[in-house]
């Protein structure tokens, strides 16, 4: 009998190796994945043992990791409450992060790959490495003037999003969403306070959680004229060419008739493009669309930066908070064909052309910083957890050139012209070179227009300051006459404080 | 396994042992590997309320020195009992129990509140109780080495405890769910709040009668056979045991809802048959009735269900735990979990986060331990685990009579089958079912069960290594003839 006996062993021996082989593959090879699994209860626990860095901008710690006397050693807080809620994001107990809470977790969780060097210092001194922090590129006032300006702006609305950009560098000078939200309780220690918080905010049809600034995508109205005049200009038609307009115009397969917002703008056969633009003439542009076609409106809008949807905001180089793809829509008939009544609708931002505030101020920062748009980012710089090493520093860099410098200057000159002359009037800044387009979107046709406004402010020097684009939604009529006036104090405010110190 | 390491110890078959050997009892061996496996769980306690109570408390060693004096106690009753029993068995034992009682208690202290923690009572919580199962367990094991002064003599009692082995294994099968049935699977005879799981002395029992049954029988089972694609097969009436424990392990697979059990009487059962018969074919009979009874449990509880519906449940789990995280796999899927946030070394003792592990005291105590101890750590415990198993092999080479061959044999695989079972369970290397992990879960009858299961080891071992005058020298055959003869039926002599 033994050697069968002898067997049974070598069996044993097996089975053990198998187990053995088996927890190395667990242990070894999926520890990872199962130690940041999100099912990981452990995760929420080890993250608060270390200090959290801050996220800053100005100098001004905007997030904050308070020590506790509670089993999760740090709360984190946001002192600014509302006013940074949609930049920070908020960084919950249980559930997963946003905003740049998320984007820049490794780095302010002190787990990032960079702070390696600071991981292995501390553990031989015994330290636990904190995290490290982060600072923005916003600029405080900027910041303050878009918050308190659009809640408490003249039209009553209470949806809305501003942002500013330099449009030389791309760095972001303001980022507002109204309504706002309070990212403290989320971020409470008390999971069952912070799903109460998150439920009613995630119940509320006004939808605060959402950050419209770059996530929501509405009819950009007149704003869009800029691009059909940037393709107009390419095409053989100068600021001064005289292009047919009139009082109404009603497309050849369209019954419904293209009017302007007053019959005093543009009643003549034909004005200049200048002037089509500075008083925001309708059936001039109609006409205008129809005569360059879908396709190369279509391009026009994609150089500018319409149909991207890979674009993100925050670290350049890095991930950060998703930007929502602007459209162009569809301007074709059912058999393929372009639809001439599309078109016409498309080329005044109607129809289904859809932007997100910063695709906005993004066509105003290109035609400011003549015809480079700079990629747009919110991180200036990342910051060891101890202050002194430096570890990464925004290099601005151009994400596209959608027009040439002669394009650029002209679409300045017009869109100057509508603040001194036209319509964005109220955005004007005294020493200052400002431009800008407004805009007025039909939403639903039972509901309130969508003011707009996306502008921009030059120097003395000829030097681009800031690029902004200003929502109001369902602000009616007068809406986006409070949007340039809006734009223009957070411009005003980006020139006193240009952010990214 | 297959070359023996020292010489003192090497084979032992009747008529070709050597010549002259002296036999050492190696009794002070045992003892300081005893008082070394002691130091580890001292150390351990301290280490745990380091981390824990970020203090070592003045009384930190209680439950250590509480457990070094009990297993003290084996230790001399060994001396006088069983002098030449295997000296590595008992601190290997006392190392995995002493572990189990310190993890134990290291989740009272996670569960106690803050201000409390620091006061724990010696036998409070499942920790303090499991130190109280020790002694009883350990008093049970010195009984039995005591009453057992010979390994043979249990043969006598071999069909009552077959009856018995069966009846236990029926037991919780036949008993309404609301005493037998805890977390899905029916293995529990509960009587208030006390509860015992009869299956872990089912084992031992029937593993008595089955040595003994094949004893006598396998030289039928063993000979009598037909040729088949070279490899010798049973005569179909030769069959019959072997189908009507498969029926009984398929029968518990089904009625008490648990494969773990059903594997490991099934594969006793093989295990034993093999040895005692030395044939190959019983092993492939063995492999291929049990996973193609578990396949067809499998197939028909998708198809409909009933009481094989849990069966599938805990296949379909198996094959995917994150599925379902929150609610089938949440088991497997904490424990795997459990398993890779402690990764290569652990989070050290203490530095855990047990408590988020479900049944951590009990089926998962091998995922716990391993968070905190990581894959070095439980390698270590899966060597201590197999240096169990083939010392207890090597009792069963070292013996000379057939069914004290066949019974430690088949203890000694049995215990790696559970190991096993219960390991690969949790680490997703095959379907999860509740079994106890020896000598760490909390529960009494298991503690008791598998100390008696190393009492007969170290019983057996005795005899294997004691020299026949009683005092060393000499060594020679034990008189008589052969008992694998006593009355088999039909007499085969083997050419």
């Amino acid at each position: 009998m033994n050697a069968p006996l002898r067997r049974v062993g070598v069996v044993v021996i097996v089975l053990f190796g198998l187990l053995f082989a088996n927890l190395n593959w667990i242990q070894a090879y999926k520890a990872d994945e199962y130690r940041t699994s999100d099912y990981n209860g452990r995760v929420q626990v080890a993250k608060y043992d270390r200090k959290r860095g801050n996220i800053e901008a100005g100098g001004t710690a905007l997030a904050v990791s308070k020590e506790t006397d509670g089993e999760l050693k740090y709360l984190r807080t946001y002192p600014g409450g509302g006013k940074y809620a949609h930049v920070l994001g908020y960084e919950p107990v249980n559930g997963s992060a946003t905003g740049l809470e998320r984007a820049e977790n490794d780095f302010l969780a002190g787990t990032s790959d960079q702070l390696i060097v600071n991981r292995l210092r501390d553990m031989v001194t015994g330290d636990t490495t904190a995290g490290g922090n982060v600072l923005l590129t916003l600029s405080k006032r900027a910041q303050d003037t878009a918050y308190d300006e659009l809640r408490n702006n003249n039209r009553g609305a209470s949806k809305g999003a501003a942002i500013a950009l330099d449009p030389a560098t791309g760095a972001v000078q303001a980022l507002v969403s109204i309504p706002s939200f309070d990212p403290n309780p989320l971020a409470s220690h008390n999971t069952n306070e912070a799903t109460s918080a998150y439920n009613k905010l995630e119940k509320d049809p006004a939808r605060p959680l959402r950050n419209r600034a770059l996530g929501e995508v509405l009819p950009p109205g007149s704003t869009f004229k800029i691009v059909v005049a940037a393709a107009a200009l390419e095409n053989g038609i100068g600021t001064d060419t005289n292009i047919p307009a009139g009082p109404s115009y009603t497309p050849p397969t369209s019954g419904e008739a293209i009017t302007n917002a007053v019959p005093s703008i543009c009643p003549q056969a034909q004005v200049t493009l200048m002037k089509a633009v500075t008083d925001s003439c309708n059936t001039g542009f109609a006409k205008l669309g129809v005569q360059l076609g879908a396709d190369v409106l279509k391009e026009k809008a994609r150089q500018f930066g319409f149909e991207q949807e890979d674009l993100t905001v925050g670290r350049l180089g890095e991930s950060g908070l998703g930007v929502a793809a602007s459209r162009t829509g569809s301007m074709a008939n059912p058999d393929g064909g372009t639809d001439p009544a599309a078109l016409a609708q498309s080329s005044i931002g109607q129809r289904d052309v859809r932007m997100t505030p910063l695709q906005g101020a993004m066509i105003a920062a290109a035609v400011a910083n003549g015809g480079s748009q700079m990629r747009p980012y919110l991180v200036r710089q990342l910051l060891a957890p101890d202050r002194t090493t430096v570890y990464d520093t925004a290099n601005p860099r151009e994400l596209r050139r959608p027009v040439s410098g002669q394009v650029a200057a002209d679409l300045r000159d017009m869109m100057v012209s509508v603040v001194q002359n036209g319509t964005g009037r109220s955005a004007g800044i005294n020493g200052y070179t400002v431009g800008g387009k407004t805009g007025t979107a039909q939403s639903a046709p039972d509901r309130p227009d969508h003011g707009w406004f996306i502008g921009f402010a030059i120097d003395s020097d000829g030097k681009p300051v800031s690029a902004v684009c200003v929502v109001l939604e369902e602000a009616g009529s007068g809406g986006s006459a409070e949007a340039a006036r809006i734009a223009g104090q957070i411009m005003r405010a980006a020139i006193a404080d240009p952010g990214g110190r | 396994m297959t070359a023996p390491a020292t010489p003192a110890s090497s084979p032992a078959t009747a008529g070709e042992r050597p010549g002259v050997r002296m036999a050492r009892s190696r009794r002070n061996a045992e003892l300081s590997l005893l008082l070394l496996a002691m130091a580890l769980v001292a150390a351990y306690g301290a280490m745990v309320e380091a981390k824990v109570l970020d203090t070592v408390t003045p009384g930190f060693w209680v439950p250590a020195a509480t457990l070094t004096a009990v297993f003290l106690g084996v230790h001399l009753v060994i001396r006088f009992l069983a002098p030449f029993a295997d000296p590595a068995l008992l601190p290997a034992v006392a190392l995995l129990n002493g572990l189990g009682v310190g993890f134990l208690r290291r989740l009272d202290l996670a569960k106690a509140a803050p201000e409390e923690r620091a006061d724990l009572a010696i036998f409070a919580g499942i920790g303090g109780r499991q130190l109280a199962w020790t002694l009883i367990s350990v008093v049970l094991a010195a009984g039995l080495l005591a009453l057992m002064r010979d390994h043979r003599s249990v043969s006598r009692y071999a069909y009552t405890l077959g009856l018995a082995g069966i009846v236990l294994v029926m037991l919780p099968a036949v008993l309404p769910p609301s005493i037998s049935e805890i977390n899905g699977a029916k293995l529990w005879v509960r009587i208030g709040s006390f509860s015992i799981q009869p299956g872990e002395f089912a084992k031992l029992a029937l593993l008595v009668f089955f040595a003994y049954y094949l004893v006598r029988k396998r030289e039928v089972l063993s000979l009598a056979s037909h040729r088949f694609l070279g490899i010798d097969f049973p005569r179909g009436r030769d069959l019959g045991p072997v189908l009507v424990v498969w029926a009984i392990s398929l029968l518990v697979l089904v009625f008490e809802k648990d494969l773990g059990t059903s594997l490991l009487y099934f594969g006793m059962f093989v295990a034993t048959v093999y040895i005692a018969t030395e044939r190959v074919s019983w092993l492939l009979i063995g492999l291929v009735l049990f996973f193609g009874g578990a396949y067809l449990a499998y197939v028909l509880g998708d198809a409909v269900g009933g009481p094989f519906a849990n069966f599938y449940l805990r296949a379909q789990i198996w094959l995917d735990p994150f599925a379902q995280p929150y609610d089938d796999g949440y088991q497997l899927v904490q424990g795997l979990l459990a398993l890779g946030s402690g990764g290569l070394f652990g989070a050290g003792p203490g530095g855990g986060q047990p408590l988020l592990l479900p049944e951590v005291q009990n089926d998962f105590i091998f995922a716990g331990i391993g968070e905190e101890i990581g894959l070095f750590g439980l390698s270590a415990l899966l060597v201590i685990y197999l240096l169990i198993v083939e010392r207890g092999l090597r009792a069963a080479l070292a013996v000379r009579d057939s069914f004290g061959k066949l019974l430690a044999g088949g203890l000694a695989f049995t215990l790696a089958l559970q190991v096993f079972v219960i390991v690969g369970g949790i680490s997703k290397l095959i379907p999860l079912t509740g079994q106890t992990t020896p000598f760490l879960s909390a529960g009494g009858s298991s503690l008791m069960a598998n100390w008696l299961l190393i009492a007969v080891l170290l019983r057996v071992s005795d005899a294997g290594r004691r020299p026949v005058d009683g005092v060393g020298g000499r060594v020679t055959r034990p008189s008589g003839p052969p008992e694998q003869l006593h009355g088999a039926p039909t007499e085969v002599i083997k050419p």
